[in-house]
């Protein structure tokens, strides 16, 4: 298979105008009520959540503790044979026991990285409630999994790509989909 | 994706330096587990290890038997005294007996140099050497250069002195291809009478001057008499041993001031090492079991990907 060229669905202030209304929508949420705090799932998750976090301290003038998942551990598939997916450090020091957690990440696909996600923040401790922030919900779950706060929400088929590309992680900024020809 | 380029890890030598600082990178991600209130993860879950000791070991096996456990393999123990390799039987017929109750890992210790590899040629199961006679004990040697690595930042560059019984040493010779391969300086130290005169073709310059071994050197790497292993006197006493090869506070003082201690253990306090060095704050003794629990994980969790695939075998 050959990927095509591939089509813009988010320019960089477009992403940076759907983060800006998710940190409203946590704002909304959870500012007043709760300590909260953000953790980021590797690799992209991470930097997004680092921009969340500046947004939601500039509306609510306090610190926000955020976190780094990496939920290589707790994958579905590490029981098949074959090469070992890199491991990388979760580092989150602070107690997550009684607080709400929003997890972060760039794209909901089939759920199996949040199902993962939540299996390890489980053995970190027990959070009073965990919210999920993704900024492209692409549809096709494979798990009863959804998030509290989408960027953009889009159609797509098993034959498509959807690529977040950010300035941080790959020195440009912008969401793509690829379409598979066969 | 990251995976070694072998089925078993055997020892230091068959390593590279990719594969090394894969071990390393790995290691030093998992030992945030140590830190959580619930010390497992499901990684290995459905694996089964067997851990294969034909020595005794407390200190190796323990840690292998833990990195297994928060990995939550399923695990066998086996220890020659109370298994049937006390009543006869050889090495490859056990092995063929554990293979055929299909293990992902066989974790094996055992008194002759090459028996991992044996093992290696005819299982299926992934093999971790964790010390062969006087071979090779990688594992440890992996660990002491995450513990390194971790307080200085690199390898290269480094002047490592390694003293003590060298001859009876598989940490000495791992240790030494290990440091070598990754660019640091390599000094063994010790009585002639434990000392390989061909020791300088694994990388390491040879001395027998425990001064000069000292001078300048990053880490002193001290190492047991291994009484076990000695049938003959290669040293007149402990107590001459002790004056001329033991580290002490007075040596210390003519060490470079950012040098750090290291000891695979068990200690024998006032035999190579003072107490007073054994404790102070440049030894980083205790830093280096810890280091073990995270490196053998490391060594389970990359191994893992080789289960169930099909290794052809390698000729002999």
């Amino acid at each position: 298979m050959k990927k095509t060229k591939g089509k813009l669905l988010m320019s960089a202030a477009e992403i940076d105008l759907a983060l800006a209304r998710m940190a409203a929508e946590i704002v909304e949420k959870l500012g007043s009520r709760d300590e909260f705090a953000i953790i980021g799932i590797r690799r992209r998750g991470v930097v997004l959540a680092q921009r969340l976090c500046s947004k939601l301290e500039a509306i609510l003038k306090r610190p926000i503790p955020t976190g780094i998942l990496d939920i290589t551990l707790y994958r579905d598939d590490l029981t098949t044979a074959g090469n070992r997916p890199l491991l990388r450090e979760t580092l989150i020091d602070f107690d997550i026991n009684n607080l709400s957690l929003v997890l972060v990440d760039d794209v909901l696909y089939t759920g199996r990285t949040i199902r993962s996600a939540l299996d390890g923040l489980v053995d970190l401790g027990r959070p009073k409630r965990v919210q999920l922030a993704v900024l492209i919900d692409r549809g096709l779950r494979e798990l009863p999994i959804q998030a509290d706060y989408v960027g953009k929400h889009l159609d797509t088929t098993e034959d498509e790509t959807v690529e977040v590309r950010l300035n941080e992680e790959d020195r440009e900024e912008r969401v793509v989909l690829f379409s598979k020809s066969v | 994706m990251a995976s070694l380029s072998h089925k078993d890890l055997l020892g230091i030598e068959q390593l590279s330096i990719e594969d090394i600082n894969l071990i390393l990178d790995t290691a030093e991600a998992l030992r945030e587990v140590a830190a959580r209130p619930v010390k497992k993860v499901p990684t290995l879950r459905g694996k089964t290890v067997v851990n294969l000791f034909f020595e005794p070991s407390t200190r190796t096996r323990s840690s292998f038997e833990l990195a297994e456990k928060r990995l939550s393999a399923d695990i066998l123990n086996f220890a020659s005294t109370t298994s049937s390799v006390s009543k006869g039987e050889t090495l490859l017929d056990t092995a063929h007996n554990l293979e055929s109750m299909a293990p992902d890992i066989i974790v094996i210790r055992h008194q002759s140099a090459g028996a991992p590899h044996l093992l290696g040629r005819e299982c299926r199961s992934s093999i971790v050497n964790a010390g062969d006679g006087m071979h090779e004990h990688p594992t440890q040697a992996l660990l002491d250069a995450l513990t390194v690595r971790t307080v200085k930042g690199r390898l290269d560059g480094l002047k490592i002195a390694i003293i003590g019984d060298i001859s009876h040493s598989r940490v000495a010779r791992s240790d030494t291809l290990l440091f070598h391969k990754m660019g640091a300086e390599v000094w063994v130290c010790g009585p002639p009478t434990l000392i390989p005169w061909d020791f300088d073709r694994l990388g390491a310059r040879i001395t027998g001057c425990m001064d000069e071994a000292i001078d300048g050197a990053d880490v002193i790497m001290m190492l047991r008499l291994q009484h076990e292993r000695q049938n003959e006197a290669f040293i007149p006493s402990t107590r001459e041993y002790y004056n001329f090869y033991g580290l002490t506070r007075e040596r210390m003082r003519r060490a470079k001031k950012d040098t750090i201690v290291m000891h695979p253990g068990p200690l024998n306090r006032g035999v190579e090492i003072d107490s007073d060095v054994a404790d102070a704050d440049y030894s980083v003794i205790l830093n280096q079991v810890a280091n073990g629990v995270a490196t053998r994980m490391a060594v389970l969790y990359l191994l893992s990907g080789y289960a169930g695939l099909k290794v052809k075998k390698t000729s002999r």
